[in-house]
This record gives structure tokens, C-alpha cells and sequence, in this order.
């Protein structure tokens, strides 16, 4: 187990340090990206730009600016060059809207996706079945931002149910909070619940067809029992991984768009925010934080499937 | 002595795309209590969907299941789905072909057991696990306390069958359905298995219904010996009339085609032309006739089961006179 | 003993390493999957390969036909020696020496036709084409009683049995001079099982085929071979002629193989000292000092608990690998 901790911290400082040498390239390849020249103004003429240059440090080799940058990560003194604010400070600052609307829509979209898949499955062919087909086809179609374009429209413009957006705190107000959050948690879960309902029903129906479970019937146990601790149980493994990985995608920076759109100050809009300016710093940044947090949620999936499926053994090879 | 399984015409269909397949067509037979009967046949005989049917784990919106069979004075056919749902496990319990795949892999042997401890009785988790471990010290398995808390994948594949045994007899069941239980494994391993199956035959009184093609496994466990064919039954009587007096041509190529270790080389093993028929449609006919050496054009009405050598416990399929049959054999 | 020596044996050594380690993987133990195996077969003679799981017999085909590279050891097919041949040096080599596999089902890709999976060996070695290779599929079909109509059937469409036919005619259609059979059998009902038998006998004659088959059915085994070999915990443990195996058995595992083997004859069956062995087969990875066998032997003594048996000769052919093999 140790083994495998350690073979995955090194996977990680390994994975890390390779999207910073990526961002930071690809950034220094695009063109019109010149933080100094955006800095500078548009009427600047090019001795006020070589000024601005040197100030940030943009005139030095682009080894020695990416060990500074890497530098200034870690010591939490990143800071912006558009805004002349602290990266860190922003992002810690995003993070509770982040969370809550992540959390929130992982919440949701686990509870309906398992209630729909396994409804599907155990009516397969029915007419149930169908419809919820139908249905997570359609929510896996719909394009994120147009689909919450399409809810503030109507729901909070036109007929005034919901709040236009923007996020109250938790702690501010919990009612609030929550009711700020409805539309944008459904917007974020509509897209995994259709994939998720999906995968979990076509696992449920191959397992339902598995010799254990023909035992578990003959031991003369209910047929719900049947289902639920025999089938869903051993087809939730797989889905459990894919949640990982997907949760730690989201919370890394995948929720831009339905963070954009309605207006909350998470990680996902200062993000966004930073692609807008073309301001490196906070796209280092994020894009750190998102990796580190996906490389972290696929370590604890991998531990998680070790626990869910016995057969599994981490860090050591399998037997022959 | 009365039986105490009786299958009467026992008819089993399915409704698939390819139209109604009839895997069970009018199967008769008797189980008295403390006896091994052995089920044998080949692929599309029928013999493993008679054995589910027993059980009740064919009940499917797309099956249709008629006939009796009388258990304890119950039709388990009529029997609706909760009441079914005690006997199974408590009643008649069974043990399956591969038991690499019969247990599910990420609970805990003893959980497993226990599970169906507490589906039928009221009794607490500690008590049902502690009922588990003395369940699998009686199928011989060493270090009972400290195997029950293994999974499935930790047990080897004989280790394994004796679970699904210790499992299934956790209820004191009276009659255990066996199919194939012994296929999957080594030849050493099958030896212990099959001891095992038959001290807990003689010392329990248990009733057997075997499923196997294997007559080597019937020569070594059985009391009466039941041969299907086609969907049907092609042969009824003990295990020593089924050997030494075979009274139905299936039954002689079935022993005709084993290669066995106690007899000199034959040049060719005797074998079966063609393959079993289509269960879609079945022919009209004696179903074996297709295949038959000795088929003749009686063999266009289909016999029925009947004793035709004057001993009511052999029962045969074939239109062939007994002093045809001991000729031809 | 049939012609020429075909293929030779040497002291073949099969182990899978495996491996652990944090940044580099290093190697913890091995799974000794076969552990100096050698034997030889010779031209138009079947020599039966018995033993249980985990005996190593499938690593055994594969290490000899080189689809898994041997630890160490030489095979020589005649005469030329296969080990450390490149695959080019192989291919050709490839040709005399086919494999008939035990899955029916998995054995045959699904998504080709019948005429297809018989007919791409040819196409691939340069063999044939065209209307050439149709009719040279078509005969094979023939041969192995099949129908020319089911070239272009999907296997699907098929029994086990006629599956395993459709095995048969791929491994036919190069025209090898040694077919090694993995349980061609194994999962077929007994009176297919007797169909397939009878035409791997027939084809033998006809194509002057050399067969090493593997089995685990000592029955069948007995009636299409030779000699036969005993496979045990990656080793040999005793080899003879056919009859000799069978009616004087020489080493303990032998011995408790044909013991647990049921009669299909009840006076028979009962009347029969039985030998019942107890316990499970041991891990390959970790193989018992001494006599891979003693720790399920019940004549073990402690020479067997310290010291290896090497295959020492006994009768005319009779080979067994005992400290205190069971004469008389």
C-alpha cells in the first residue's frame, strides 16, 4: 500500500510538471499574448513596453521565467499580470463557490443517475425504459452553456422562479445559498446524469445475466435484494471510478461554463476571466490546480476500486 | 416408501425471436428421499432447464412452464413467486457447474452463507456467521474461523464447489439439485467432491437430483438414472439395469462413446452420428430416430415412456422389441 | 516408436517473473510454470500430454511453438532449433507446426467468415489466391465434414463440435507435419467428443500428422495415444507407452490420477482400491523442496522432502521421475 502511495506521489510530480511546461509553452507561442504589451496600454509606443517588459520580467530567457513563475507558485506569490493581484489569493477566494456548486451537481447527478439506471434496467424494453433513454440521450446533447442560457431565460427572466445567478454564501445565508444554486447544479448534472444512467444500466443488465446471481436467487433471497445487493452492488464499481475521475475534472476547472454563465465567483469564472486577458499567471495557476486535483481524485479512485472489489490489490503485480 | 419430488409432464418453453423453443417436453420422474438420481443427457437435452424448473429459476415473463411437480403435497408450479421463494434454499436448495463464477467476488464467503441463513430464519448476523463456519468445517474446509471471512477469489476451484455445498445445505434442505457440479474441475479434485456429495447423501438422507454428462460421475453417485434426449426422457431405471442392461439405442451410444481406461483399445470409439435436433422444431417422430442405427418405420409414430420389459422401474422410449434391443446392443 | 525424432525437448524452462517496485519494477518471484521439461516425439506418432491445472501443459504448447519465449532450454523441430529464432527465421517454420485450441467458442474470430479463418493461413503464407484458395478451403470443409456451403457462414452459426471441426480445418490447410491439440476436446459432449476424436485419428493417417495432444481426460488421452506424459507442478513425472501407463502406473501421482478417475461401471467403480488425494495442487511460484509431489504423497519419505527424483528409465521406454516408484 505504502508502495503504492509512493509510486503514485511520484506519478503526480511527474504529471504536474509536465502541464506546466506545456502551459507555459503553448502560452508563449500564441501570438498577440505579449503580458507586456496588454499591460503597456494601446497607445503604448515600445520603450514603455521594453519598461513594462523588464518590470515583469519578460525580457529574461524562457527557462529562468518559467522557474520563476514555478517559484512564485509555490511560495504563493503569483500575481496577475493584468489585475496586479495575488493568484493564490483569488483562488482561495473562488474555491467555496466552486465546491458548493460542484459538490451540489455531484450530489444530484450521482442520486438521479442511479435512480434512473436502475430503473431502466430492471424495466429494460419497457416503456420507462424508453422514455429515460430518450431522456439521457437529450441531456447528453445538450451543450452546457446553451442549455443554461436556455433556464435563466425562462425560468429566471421570463417567469421569475429562480435568482438571475451569482452565488450567496453558504454561511451568508444557507436557503439563499441553496436557491442560488439550483439552476446552475442542474445545468452542471444534466450531462452526467444521461451518461451515467447509461452505463449504469447497460453494467446492470450484463451483471444481471452473471452465474452469482443465479445463485443469489436460487438461496431464495427477495428479488429486490436480489437487485440491489447483488447486481447494482457489483455494477456500481466501474461507475464509482468514472465519478472520480469526472468529479475531479469538474472541480479542476470543467464547470467554466455553467460558472460563466450564471455569474458565480468560483475557480471556473477566474479562470475563464484569466483566457479573456490572456493573463498567464492565473491560467498557470488554475490549470495546476486543476491537474492536481484530477491526479489526486484517479488515485483515490484507484484506492476506492481497490476497497469495492476485493480482487484487486493495489501496488502489487497480479499473479500469474 | 413415498417420493418426495414427483414431476409429472413436466413442460417447459421459451419465447425467443427465433420463434418457441421447447427445452422441456413432457418429463416424468420420481425422487424418494435419501436417493441420487442422475439427470444425464448432452447439450439441448433439456436436462439443466428441468433442473432450474425445479428450483423455480425459469419462471420469466417470455417462459411457459406446465405441468406438476409435487413437493411435501405443494404443486410447485402453482406455487406464486413468495411462497416459491421459501422453499427454494430452505426446501431445495442447489449447487451449480462453475463455482469460480457462482459466488459473487466482493463479498465475504460468510457473508454469503449468511445471507441466506437470514433470508429464511430470524436469527442475528453474529449467529448466522457463526452457523457459517461450522457449515464449512462439515464440507472439510480447514481453518473454518479464519476462511469464512475470505472472498471467493481466495479459495481454489475444489475449495470452492465445497462452499457453494456448505451454502447450500446451510438450511438442512431435503433434496439438493447438483448440476454439473463437478464439470469445471480436476480429476483429483471431482474425486473429493464427489466423496463429499455422497457421505452427506448416506449421512443425511439427503435426496440428489444430479445433472452430468458424465456417466463415470453417474457409475460413482447415483441410485436411478434418468437419460433425456431431445427435450424428453429416453430412458427410466436403476443404476445397474442403465449399465448392464441399456435399453435404448441413445443410451448405447452414449456408452459406446467413451473412451474408457478399463477396457482394451477399440479401433474407432463408437459415435453418434449427426447432433441432437432442433428444439425450434422438434421432429415429429421418435426424436432420436435422425441418428438411430436401428431405426425402422415404426420409428415415424413417437413412442411413448413406457416399461416394456415387464419391470415397472425400467422405463424406455423405443419402439424396439427387448429381444430387438439385446441383439442390437 | 514411430519414424524419425520430429521434435526434441531439452530441459525447457518457462517462469514468469513478477514484478514490484515503486519506480522500477523489480522482480520478486517467478511463477515456474515449466521447469525443465523434455520429451521427444517423433514423426507420425501422438503423445498424450495428461496433468491438472496449473501443470504448466498449456505453457508447454505455447513456449514450444514459440508464442511465449522460453526462459531457457532448446526445442529442435526437425532438427532445427526454434529457440532464439527470430520471427522472421520462424515464420517459415511456422508452417509445419499448427495448433488446435480447446475453446470452441473463443477460438474462432466471430466477426469472419468460416472460409475466411481457414483460408488466411494459406493467403498469408503465399500459398494460394482466388479461385485456388476457394477450392482448396472448400476440400479442407469436405474433409473435416463440413459443407462447401458454409464457407461463407460466420462461426456463430455453428456447434461446438463443428466449431471445433472448422479448428481442425485451419490447422490443416498448411499442411504441418505437427499439430499440437490443447484440449481439443475438453468442451465438447461426449458424443461429439467421439466424432472429433475419430476424425483427428482419420487425418492422421491421411496427412501423416504428428500429434502432441493435451488432455485432461485420461480416457481419451489413452485411446489416441501412443505414449503418454504426465505434467505435474511444471514437470514431467513420468513418461511411457500408452498401455504401460495404464496398466502399470509407476510414480504416486500417476497412481492417484487414475485412481480418481470414476468408471462408467458400477460393479466396476466399487470394487476399485481408490486412492483419493488430499489437499490442493501447491503454487507454482513457490514449488515444494525436494519432490514437487511429497506434500500430497502418501509414501513420501525424507529423501522425497529433500532431494529432486530425476526421470530415470525403468522398462523399455518407461521413464518416471521417484524416489519410490509404485513397481508391483
Amino acid at each position: 500500500m505504502l508502495r503504492f502511495a509512493a509510486r503514485r506521489l511520484i506519478g503526480m510530480i511527474a504529471v504536474l510538471f509536465a502541464i506546466s511546461v506545456i502551459v507555459f509553452l503553448i502560452f508563449n507561442v500564441i501570438p498577440n499574448s505579449d503580458p507586456a504589451a496588454r499591460i503597456a496600454g494601446r497607445n503604448a509606443n515600445p520603450t514603455l513596453i521594453a519598461r513594462v517588459s523588464a518590470d515583469l520580467g519578460l525580457d529574461r530567457p524562457l527557462p529562468v521565467q518559467y522557474l520563476t513563475m514555478m517559484k512564485q507558485i509555490f511560495t504563493g506569490e503569483l500575481t496577475s499580470y493584468a489585475t496586479d493581484q495575488n493568484v493564490a489569493d483569488q483562488i482561495w477566494r473562488g474555491l467555496p463557490a466552486t465546491l458548493s456548486l460542484t459538490i451540489g451537481a455531484a450530489v444530484l447527478w450521482m442520486a438521479l443517475a442511479i435512480w434512473f439506471g436502475y430503473l431502466s434496467a430492471v424495466r429494460a424494453g419497457g416503456f420507462t425504459d424508453r422514455a429515460l433513454t430518450i431522456l439521457a440521450l437529450v441531456g447528453i446533447s445538450m451543450p452546457v452553456f446553451w442549455l443554461a442560457a436556455i433556464l435563466l431565460y425562462f425560468l429566471s427572466f421570463k417567469a421569475q422562479l429562480f435568482p438571475t445567478g451569482s452565488y450567496v454564501p453558504l454561511t451568508e445565508n444557507p436557503v439563499q445559498w441553496a436557491y442560488h444554486l439550483i439552476l446552475p447544479w442542474f445545468t452542471l448534472a444534466v450531462l452526467y446524469v444521461g451518461f451515467y444512467s447509461r452505463v449504469l444500466r447497460s453494467n446492470m443488465l450484463d451483471s444481471m445475466n452473471e452465474d452469482y446471481v443465479r445463485t443469489a436467487r436460487a438461496k431464495g433471497i427477495s428479488e429486490r435484494q436480489v437487485r440491489i445487493r447483488h447486481v447494482l452492488r457489483n455494477s456500481m464499481i466501474p461507475i464509482v471510478t468514472l465519478f472520480g475521475l469526472d468529479f475531479g475534472a469538474v472541480v479542476g476547472g470543467g464547470a467554466i461554463l455553467t460558472e460563466t454563465v450564471f455569474n458565480i465567483n468560483g475557480v471556473g469564472l477566474y479562470a475563464g476571466q484569466a483566457i479573456g486577458k490572456l493573463d498567464l499567471p492565473p491560467l498557470m495557476a488554475v490549470t495546476m490546480f486543476g491537474a492536481f486535483f484530477i491526479v489526486l481524485f484517479n488515485t483515490i479512485v484507484d484506492i476506492l476500486y481497490a476497497v469495492l472489489d476485493p480482487r484487486i490489490r493495489l501496488g502489487e503485480a497480479a499473479p500469474v | 416408501m413415498s417420493p418426495i419430488l414427483t414431476v409429472r409432464d413436466l413442460q417447459v418453453s421459451f419465447r425467443t425471436d427465433d420463434g418457441v423453443v421447447h427445452a422441456v417436453d413432457g418429463v416424468s420422474f420420481e425422487v424418494s428421499p435419501g436417493e441420487v438420481v442422475a439427470v444425464v443427457g448432452e447439450s439441448g437435452s433439456g436436462k439443466s432447464v428441468t433442473a432450474q424448473t425445479l428450483i423455480g429459476l425459469t419462471r420469466a415473463p417470455n417462459s411457459k412452464i406446465t405441468g406438476s411437480v409435487m413437493f411435501e403435497g405443494a404443486d410447485l408450479i402453482e406455487l406464486p413467486d413468495d411462497q416459491f421463494r421459501a422453499v427454494r434454499g430452505e426446501h431445495i436448495a442447489m449447487v451449480f457447474q462453475d463455482p469460480m463464477t457462482s459466488l459473487n467476488p466482493v463479498y465475504r464467503v460468510g457473508d454469503q452463507i449468511a445471507e441466506m441463513i437470514r433470508a429464511h430464519r430470524d436469527v442475528s448476523k453474529a449467529e448466522a456467521l457463526s452457523r457459517s463456519v461450522d457449515l464449512l468445517r462439515s464440507v472439510g474446509i480447514p481453518n473454518p474461523e479464519r476462511r469464512v471471512r475470505d472472498y471467493p477469489h481466495e479459495f481454489s476451484g475444489g475449495m470452492r464447489q465445497r462452499v457453494m455445498i456448505a451454502m447450500a445445505l446451510a438450511l438442512d434442505p431435503e433434496v439438493l439439485i447438483a448440476d454439473e457440479p463437478t464439470t469445471a474441475l480436476d480429476v483429483t479434485i471431482q474425486a473429493q467432491i464427489l466423496r463429499l456429495l455422497d457421505n452427506l447423501n448416506r449421512d443425511r438422507n439427503l435426496s440428489v437430483v444430479l445433472i452430468t454428462h458424465d456417466l463415470g460421475v453417474v457409475a460413482e453417485l447415483a441410485d436411478r438414472v434418468v437419460v433425456m434426449y431431445g427435450g424428453q426422457i429416453v430412458e427410466d431405471a436403476t443404476l445397474d439395469e442403465i449399465f448392464y442392461n441399456p435399453q435404448h439405442p441413445y443410451t448405447w451410444g452414449l456408452l459406446g462413446s467413451i473412451a474408457r481406461l478399463d477396457e482394451p483399445r477399440p479401433e474407432r470409439l463408437t459415435q453418434i452420428v449427426g447432433q441432437p435436433p432442433s428444439l425450434l422444431n422438434p421432429p415429429t417422430g421418435c426424436r432420436f430416430a435422425a441418428r438411430c442405427k436401428y431405426a425402422f418405420d415404426k420409428c415415424t409414430q413417437p413412442p411413448a415412456l413406457e416399461a416394456r420389459l415387464g419391470d415397472a422401474t425400467h422405463l424406455d422410449r423405443c419402439w424396439l422389441t427387448p429381444a430387438e434391443k439385446l441383439e442390437s446392443r | 516408436m514411430k519414424g524419425d525424432p520430429l521434435l526434441e525437448v531439452t530441459d525447457l524452462v518457462v517462469h514468469f517473473p513478477i514484478k514490484s517496485g515503486i519506480i522500477v519494477d523489480r522482480e520478486v518471484a517467478r511463477v515456474h510454470a515449466v521447469d525443465g521439461v523434455s520429451f521427444t516425439l517423433h514423426e507420425g506418432e501422438t503423445l498424450g500430454l495428461v496433468g491438472e491445472s496449473g501443470c504448466g501443459k498449456s505453457t508447454l504448447c505455447r513456449a514450444i511453438l514459440q508464442l511465449v519465449a522460453p526462459t531457457s532450454g532448446s526445442v529442435r523441430f526437425d532438427g532445427q532449433e526454434l529457440v532464439g529464432l527470430s520471427r522472421r527465421d520462424l515464420r517459415p517454420l511456422r508452417r509445419e507446426m499448427q495448433m488446435i485450441f480447446q475453446d470452441p467458442f473463443a477460438s474462432l474470430n466471430p466477426r469472419k467468415r468460416v472460409g475466411q479463418i481457414v483460408g488466411d493461413p494459406l493467403e498469408l503464407h503465399g500459398l494460394a489466391s482466388g479461385a485456388e484458395l476457394k477450392r482448396r478451403v472448400q476440400e479442407l470443409l469436405d474433409r473435416v465434414g463440413l459443407q462447401a456451403e458454409h464457407y461463407n457462414r460466420y462461426p456463430h452459426e455453428f456447434s461446438g463440435g463443428q466449431r471445433q471441426r472448422i479448428g481442425i480445418a485451419r490447422a490443416l490447410a498448411l499442411q504441418p507435419k505437427l499439430i499440437i491439440a490443447d484440449e481439443p476436446v475438453s468442451a465438447l459432449d461426449v458424443s461429439v467428443q467421439a466424432q472429433i476424436i475419430n476424425l483427428l485419428e482419420e487425418v492422421q493417417e491421411e496427412f501423416g500428422l504428428s500429434y502432441l495432444f493435451v488432455a485432461h481426460d485420461l480416457g481419451v488421452v489413452r485411446h489416441v495415444s501412443d505414449r503418454v506424459a504426465v505434467m505435474y507442478l511444471g514437470k514431467i513425472v513420468e513418461n511411457s507407452d500408452s498401455d504401460a501407463l495404464y496398466e502399470s502406473p509407476l510414480h504416486p501421482y500417476t497412481n492417484a490420477l487414475l485412481s480418481a478417475v470414476p468408471i462408467p461401471d458400477p460393479r466396476k467403480n466399487f470394487a476399485r482400491e481408490r486412492i483419493t488425494l488430499e489437499g490442493d495442487v501447491p503454487s507454482p511460484i513457490d514449488p515444494p523442496p525436494g519432490c514437487r509431489f511429497h506434500t500430497r504423497c502418501v509414501w513420501a519419505t525424507d529423501v522425497c522432502r529433500t532431494e529432486e527424483p530425476a526421470l530415470t528409465a525403468h522398462d523399455d521406454g518407461h521413464v518416471v521421475a521417484c524416489h519410490h516408484p509404485r513397481t508391483g
